[in-house]
């Protein structure tokens, strides 16, 4: 068990100021934060959660919530008050000050918000700093600094120094000296919030890229609930130095633990959070190649529907097939009905967010299919289910929509009305 | 009014125990000063005037270009020629001897305090004293430690002029961005590291301010200093006040201005980093030049 978990905290308490331990035991039995008194302030309460291997696990709260308090406890820039932390199994806190040296050359580095480059050195060196500190001799750190520099995007800035380098690009510097020290942890203390939004993407993006290469486990702080959902695998929600919520973004979003986590998932961009798959239907009914048109037509009569997908036995999705097209296979006596399938269906894969919807589902005949990894029917989203998701309630049916009156019925009427003269006759036309 | 406090007569008496205990201890520091004094004064006055200020001229051409080096130059010519040369090299002299010290002592102190607040704590205080006693008070127990001579102006010049490389260096250590100094902590450095390789670095500036006033007060201290015989152009300056002759104090007066400006300008240099500039244009680092427009360019 201990194997898949990089990061354990337990515990977890930073009471500044005086008397923290007793403040600690206060906490315990109940005090509120408020209660401590002036001169003690409790930063960080009960904090405990554990990080798998390969996560990236997202801290969110506002100021003064206690997540940067939160996070330099992880590596022990701050001594705890009370809990421990764990780094791959081993204790980091209430060690001596070398062992935590040596932890933090080799385990666990850090990304800082506003870069914390050496101004007086070179990119080359800022990257390699860690690996100096670690004692790796000169012409081996630089090379590897070199490549580092250059997975990042930097390549050919190595001689610069920082203050010659855009923010972004300072950033860049200090990922790729978190990188290139090549631990197995990788803290963020809001690495993205100086930087301007744009690029703020373009870093998210650029992470998770090097992510899904590198698959380390990182422990992300952020007060951008986008960027929590953007990034994380789990969110940790933390208020007034305790954690309130712990869970994956969608967790967040469709089922906050209380009100104030509620309000703050109300600004949420739905569409980039929500995938197809939390908000699909089950299909309605699909149909076997093997099935014949009458069985089709049949499906179709049935649900009321003008057409409906064709599907293997295992659910695979083929195409789907049209009323019209299966009526007139019927008249010809056709009992298969291979000829007709159409398979421009235009499924999505079950996670793609709900902001790439929007397109195929105007585009689909009938509600769009969601297809899981090996290509099976796992889903339908119909228009109405994608526009009451993004009001934040997407459990809701929507009230169907009436069909429109036959033509012949509303013949009769306007025709009737003609007769007794309510309307003009040529208004009808 | 019997009530008085015989703080002066404690503080004497203090003194004297010192006097008849602690002898050896400055009658080393005093020969140990007045070696230095005798070493750098070789140094300057020793060979031809023009020699020396052609030396330094060269050294004002690198430190801040030829403005710098000719004004230095006219300035020197002009001590020469109103026959303060002698005195100017020997107050020079005395300068770098005091200042030497007071960096020596004043330097680790601000480090340390720095580094721990009950140093500083206690520094503080010391401090304050050190700056805004009356220069003067410090040469009536330095003549009592040294006797009269070079020594004890070099001593009082010490007492005078540390305050700044203290203060100036606890300050510049503190003033370092604390994300940079948790950025070497995070990575593992020892605080010895962070030390050598963030913190001085960083707080260079303000320490090397603190260096240039230092200097600055030495030289103001030496002045002084010419009261107890410690030579120089402050030996002029106290005698044209005893005997009123205006001639001789402002031509003494100006050489000391004149002094002042040069070694102001030279460490300020290196205080506006255009020393560490000048070093790495050395180094013949090319790149430094064309980084702005570099910098435009954004990386594919």
């Amino acid at each position: 068990m201990s194997d898949s978990i990089a990061l354990r905290a337990e515990g977890l308490y930073k009471v500044f100021g005086k008397h923290a331990d007793q403040a600690v035991s206060r906490l315990e039995e109940g005090a509120s934060r408020d209660e401590l008194g002036a001169g003690t302030t409790a930063a960080v309460i009960d904090a405990s959660f554990e990080v798998q291997r390969g996560e990236i696990f997202v801290v969110m709260g506002l100021s003064g919530s206690g997540k940067s308090t939160l996070i330099r406890m992880l590596n022990g820039l701050h001594d705890v008050t009370a809990g421990t932390v764990e780094i791959g199994g081993d204790l980091i806190t209430d060690i001596p000050a070398k062992k935590l040296r040596d932890i933090r050359r080799k385990r666990v580095s850090m990304v800082f918000q506003h870069f914390a480059l050496l101004p007086h050195r070179t990119v080359l060196d800022n990257v390699a700093y860690g690996l100096e500190i670690q004692g790796m001799p000169k012409t081996e750190r630089d090379a590897k600094a070199r490549e580092v520099t250059g997975i990042v995007g930097l390549a050919g800035w190595e001689e610069k120094l920082p203050s010659q380098l855009s923010g972004g690009m300072q950033q860049r510097v200090g990922l790729a000296r978190a990188l290139a020290a090549d631990t197995d942890v990788l803290l963020m203390d809001e690495a993205f919030s100086a930087l301007d939004p744009l690029i703020r993407r373009e870093m998210q993006e650029q992470l998770l890229e090097l992510q899904a290469t590198l698959g380390k486990t990182i422990i992300f702080i952020t007060h951008d609930l986008n960027e929590a959902m953007f990034l994380g695998d789990r969110i940790a929600v933390m208020r007034d130095g305790r954690i309130v919520q712990i869970g994956s973004p969608e967790d967040i979003l469709t089922d906050p633990a209380n009100e104030y986590v509620e309000q703050f998932v109300a600004d949420v961009d739905r569409t980039r959070v929500l995938t197809a798959e939390s908000v699909m239907r089950k299909p309605r009914a699909s149909v076997h190649p093997a099935a014949g048109p009458h069985v089709a037509l049949k499906i179709m009569r049935d649900e009321q529907l003008s057409a409906v997908y064709v599907t293997k036995r295992d659910r695979t999705l083929i195409g789907w097939v049209t009323d019209r097209d299966a009526l007139d296979l019927v008249r010809q006596g056709v009992t298969s009905l291979e000829t007709i399938i159409r398979d421009n269906h235009g499924a999505v894969a079950k996670d793609t967010s709900l902001a790439d919807l929007f397109i195929p589902v105007v585009e689909a005949q009938l509600p769009l299919a969601v297809i899981d990894e090996r290509g099976r029917l796992v889903g339908v989203v119909p228009r109405v289910t994608l526009l009451s998701a993004l009001g934040g309630e997407p459990e809701t049916e929507a009230s169907p929509r009436p069909d429109p009156l036959p033509t012949e019925v509303v013949d009769e009427a306007l025709e009737a009305a003609v007769e007794t003269g309510t309307i003009d006759a040529k208004e009808v036309q | 009014m019997e009530f008085r406090i015989p703080f002066g007569t404690w503080i004497e008496s203090g003194l004297d125990w010192i006097e008849n205990n602690l002898s050896w201890l400055f009658d080393g520091l005093g020969s140990l000063y007045e070696g230095l004094y005798d070493a750098f004064n070789w140094i300057f006055a020793g060979p031809p005037a023009l020699l020396v200020i052609a030396v330094i001229a060269v050294g004002a051409l690198f430190a801040r270009g030829w403005k710098f080096a000719v004004g230095t130059a006219l300035g020197l010519l002009f001590v020469v020629g109103v026959d303060q040369w002698d005195n100017a090299m020997s107050s020079l002299a005395l300068v770098i001897v005091s200042a030497f010290f007071a960096l020596l002592v004043g330097l680790p102190l601000g480090i340390w305090a720095a580094r721990n607040q009950h140093v500083s704590n206690v520094v503080k205080p010391v401090m304050d004293f050190l700056q805004t006693m009356p220069a003067f008070v410090y040469l009536i127990p330095a003549i009592g430690l040294f006797g009269i001579g070079v020594a004890p102006g070099i001593f009082a010049t010490i007492l005078f002029a540390i305050a700044p490389a203290v203060r100036l260096t606890e300050l510049g250590i503190r003033g370092v961005d604390k994300e940079v100094v948790e950025a070497g902590q995070a990575f593992g450095a020892a605080p010895g590291r962070i030390l050598r390789q963030i913190q001085l670095p960083l707080a260079m500036p303000s320490i090397m301010a603190g260096v240039n006033q230092v200097i600055m007060l030495s030289l103001s201290m030496v002045v002084i200093a010419g009261m107890v015989g410690a030579g120089g152009l402050g030996g002029d300056v106290t005698k044209s006040l005893s005997a009123l002759n205006t001639a001789l104090g402002v031509e003494a007066g100006v050489s000391v201005v004149i002094l002042a400006i040069i070694l102001d300008r030279f460490t300020g240099a290196f205080g506006m980093k255009r020393g560490l500039h000048l070093v790495r244009k050395l180094r013949g680092s090319a790149s430094n030049g064309n980084g702005a427009s570099d910098a435009a360019k954004q990386p594919a």
